[in-house]
């Protein structure tokens, strides 16, 4: 059996799933109950100066008929009195010694800074993060991305906390930002001993097109709001990626954004982090999800020979490459396995429409399409859009031969230089029956 | 044994009589709408006689579009909320739904069909408006699918048109015929009255036309005359007692129990005649009505039998008893019937042979027969200048569905012998197109 526990950054931890902060972690009860249920560890929902929240405060996305596909809030820090939240904090470290709990903070000034990190640690918080990620509501003063966005001040807000902190100090990112490594580099200066990534978009979720206001609507009005929950991973995914392969940052990254289900914690830690936080999954499904998170990512790293997390962590970076380093004369095909094949025609809608016309349907009434190779770059899309399983699959071109980046050919010289150069990548591609795009003007 | 004791009341006949594809709500119809691929060229448009857009109505449904998918029903299919409810779409649109392929359930087209089409209809929102008036008129003989659906089109290119129909009430089998469970007469109707509030036609009730000098009044009155009269009673089996009390048509028996309810005729145990979709309509709302046993008798096997699948369960999950390869010989009773003598068949090299010394009796209080509809011949011989080919079926064009050298156009089950609503919504339809072609060309001149 995998051992789930992990340290991060000082911080130990029975399994790398950590509730991040938010309404999952308001209060005490909630945590031990989360606790309870098998959570590794919790991040307190973001003291501060308590604040006054709006109603209503979410919003969702759906797909189809998937509920919540992307999440909103606009709901503000802790809206209670600091002294309940830490009077809390105390009673779970109480019942529960072994699990984690972070205190996330925001504040304003130094004296803030230093009386809420003392206050913490002294109510027995395992570490701190520092909420300089909230995109809404927050920022308008002062505080949440708008130190986020500022380097400078990221970094000298750090600094002060560094100052009086004896726990470990998480720094959280904004991803409202364009290119997150300069926070996570003020972060490291400032003295920070982790990140983690990322706190939600600044967005506005739909309109109400009925009363023309965007979602949430409060009284009439709405206002933009953070984004979050299963849409956002692979832009988490990323940013995570960048901090990790980052040679100036090199501090453990938590790892959140969109983390619903096993399979999503083992790709951010693939990528780099050596925890990951959820939240929005919880506020979907409950506390009872952590059974199917810890039972997965075990089994997943008994099947592969993971004795530790700390031996996955960052094991898809190295295949993590730039464009210009990927083999440009490796080639794939769509091949269709007929016997699998329902009829639906999406790869020939999809290849003919919006990709390279490369399916063909038969002439004698046959609903499989056929790969006309001639014309497949490979690209994915028809087996992207086959809703039958290994229908369509991507097939290794017998004819490849050799590896060639676009670095290795800019180095010989072997690229397209002018406008017209028949180096061109799709120079043999032209459809010349112009008739058959024209059905109705004929 | 059937499950159903005999509905004393209105409420006990509705629960006997319990939709068998009842209503989806917006979750459902939601949940539902996602699951459909959209398939590209989509086979279930090609397996529907109506050629509705499917998988459009059912993306409008899926982004919260209703009109707009009711909207796509309705432009192909006047009929959208009876023939969702109607159809056999096992056989038709779901049969072609390209899940079938993988195991997996078609998408319930039907019930979705219904739950936009319904949307329109409860919330009253017109769909379509009547063309300008073009000064032509065009009497319509029957308000059945056929009829109303041919109104619909005509008022639409600007037509006046006028429904002679011999019953009181419109939409003909869609109300009169088709078994309770699958639609309602409310829900039949309140369709009809949809349409004609919209498009203005006029239904004149109570004006059977069957005589030589109506048809000539009408041909004098009006441009062009479409028929859409449906088939005839049931067909006599010519055997011994068939005229006794409680031997009935199935057509005519479907239409007691539809119009008369808990009310209507119905045995304790009853013998059903015929292996078609109406026997099996017939034997299901025997039992619904509460008879202890229902039998039915076809005269070939279970492979044989014309009905659908699926129609042939339904009346087997009432507890149907088969009997197949019997035919009746004589139907006793002294008044009324009393039992029913049946035959044993064999088939021999497709011929039905009887085994007439093998006869056994069943004893039953109801016969009915479903052994299928007379043809219109007699009543459309009397007018001018039909003709009608060696198997006595009217000479149409196959396009136009105009009878030869006539201003007579005629289509739905008078012409296609017995067959769905959806196929006389689509002929219908075919066949205003084609007195719009023959009374253009008419103004042109």
């Amino acid at each position: 059996m995998a051992d789930l526990k992990i340290n991060f950054a000082g911080i130990k931890s029975p399994n790398p799933f950590w509730l991040a902060s938010g309404p999952p972690t308001n209060s005490g009860y909630q945590i031990m109950k989360a606790f309870d249920a098998g959570w590794g560890g919790a991040v307190w929902k973001t003291m501060g100066l308590p604040v006054v929240n709006s109603s209503s405060r979410y919003a969702g996305i759906d797909f189809g008929d998937t509920r919540m596909m992307g999440f909103s809030n606009i709901e503000l820090i802790s809206d209670r009195p600091l002294s309940h939240n830490l009077k809390e904090l105390e009673e779970v470290k109480k019942y529960f010694p072994e699990n984690p709990v972070i205190a996330s903070l925001m504040v304003d000034t130094r004296e803030e800074w230093h009386r809420v990190v003392k206050d913490a640690e002294n109510a027995g918080a395992d570490g701190l993060e520092l909420n300089f990620g909230c995109p809404h509501g927050m920022c308008e003063r002062g505080m949440g991305s708008a130190v986020g966005q500022e380097p400078d001040v990221l970094k000298l807000i750090v600094s002060w906390v560094m100052e009086v902190a004896t726990k470990p100090v998480i720094v959280k990112l904004t991803p409202n930002v364009t290119d997150i490594t300069d926070s996570a580099i003020a972060a490291k200066e400032g003295g920070g001993n982790a990140i983690s990534l990322i706190n939600t978009f600044q967005s506005i979720m739909g309109v109400d097109i009925d009363n023309f206001t965007p979602y949430p609507v409060v009284d009439g009005k709405g206002t933009n709001g953070g984004y979050c929950g299963p849409a956002v991973k692979p832009i988490a995914l990323n940013m995570v990626r960048n901090c990790a392969q980052s040679p100036y940052i090199g501090l453990p990254v938590s790892g959140i954004g969109g983390v619903s289900n096993w399979r999503d914690a083992v790709e951010f830690i693939l990528m780099g982090a050596s925890t990951v936080q959820v939240c929005t999954a919880v506020m979907h499904y409950g506390f009872g999800i952590i059974r199917r998170l810890t039972s997965g990512l075990s089994d997943y790293m008994d099947s592969k020979g993971f004795a530790n997390v700390s031996d996955m962590v960052g094991k898809a970076l190295k295949n993590t490459v730039a464009w210009e380093d990927l083999n440009l004369n490796y080639n794939v095909i769509a091949e269709i396995d007929n016997k699998k094949c329902i009829g639906c025609m999406l790869c020939y809608a999809a290849c003919e429409d919006g990709a390279h016309q490369a399916i063909g349907i038969g002439s004698n009434g046959s609903r499989v399409p056929f790969i006309i190779e001639e014309n497949c770059v490979g690209c994915n899309l028809c087996s992207l859009v086959c809703p039958v399983e290994g229908c369509i699959t991507m097939v290794e071109s017998k004819s490849n031969t050799g590896f060639e980046s676009w670095k290795d050919r800019t180095a010989s010289g072997n690229i397209p230089k002018t406008f017209d150069d028949p180096l061109a990548g799709g120079l043999s591609h032209r459809v010349t029956e112009i008739e058959k795009a024209l059905r109705k003007m004929k | 044994m059937s499950d159903f004791r005999k509905p004393l009341n209105e409420q006990e006949f509705e629960k006997n009589f319990a939709p068998i594809n009842p209503p989806m709500d917006q979750t459902q119809a939601m949940v539902e709408s996602s699951r459909c691929l959209f398939c590209f060229d989509a086979p279930c448009i090609k397996a529907c006689p109506t050629r509705i857009d499917i998988p459009l109505f059912i993306r409008q449904i899926s982004t919260g579009n209703l009109t707009g998918s009711a909207r796509t029903i309705y432009e192909s299919n006047y009929f959208g909320n009876a023939c969702g409810k109607v159809c056999p779409v096992d056989v038709l649109c779901e049969g072609a739904c390209v899940f079938n392929h993988v195991n997996e359930k078609p998408i319930e087209i039907g019930r979705l069909q219904s739950h936009a089409a319904t949307y329109v209809i409860e919330n009253e929102i017109a769909l379509f408006k009547p063309g300008e008036l073009n000064k032509k008129r065009v009497a319509i003989i029957g308000a059945g699918p056929a009829g109303i659906s041919c109104a619909c089109e005509l008022r639409r290119y600007g037509y006046e048109v006028d429904i002679y129909e011999a019953k009181n009430c419109p939409t003909g089998l869609t109300l009169h015929g088709v078994a309770p469970y699958k639609i309602t007469n409310e829900e039949a109707v309140r369709e009809a009255e949809f349409l004609q509030k919209q498009l203005g036609f006029v239904i004149k009730y109570n004006s059977p036309v069957s005589k030589y000098e109506q048809f000539k009044k009408l041909e004098n009155e009006y441009d062009a005359i479409f028929i859409g009269i449906g088939l005839g009673e049931t067909v006599s089996m010519n055997i011994k007692g068939e005229d006794l009390e409680n031997c009935i048509g199935a057509v005519e028996y479907i239409e007691d129990v539809k119009i008369k309810k808990y009310l209507a005729n119905s045995g304790r145990k009853v013998v059903v005649i015929g292996g078609g979709n109406t026997a099996m309509d017939a034997a299901s709302e025997a039992a619904r009505m509460g008879a202890e046993r229902v039998w039915l008798s076809y005269r070939r096997s279970r492979a044989d039998m014309p009905a659908y699948g699926f129609e042939y369960e339904l009346a087997k999950k009432v507890c149907v008893e088969p009997l197949f390869n019997t035919m009746p010989v004589e139907i006793l009773g002294n008044g009324m019937v009393e039992a029913i003598r049946l035959a044993p068949t064999e088939v021999v090299d497709g011929k039905v042979i009887v085994k007439k010394d093998e006869i056994f009796t069943i004893e039953c209080d109801m016969v009915i027969k479903a052994t299928g509809q007379e043809k219109q011949n007699v009543l459309l011989d009397i007018i001018d200048g039909f003709e009608f080919d060696a198997n006595g079926k009217t000479i149409i064009d196959s396009e136009s569905f105009r009878a030869v050298n006539t201003k007579y156009f005629i289509a739905g089950d008078v012409i296609n012998g017995g067959s769905e609503i959806v196929n006389a919504v689509a002929e219908a339809v075919m066949a205003a197109e084609g007195i719009h072609k023959f009374l253009s060309k008419e103004m042109n001149q």
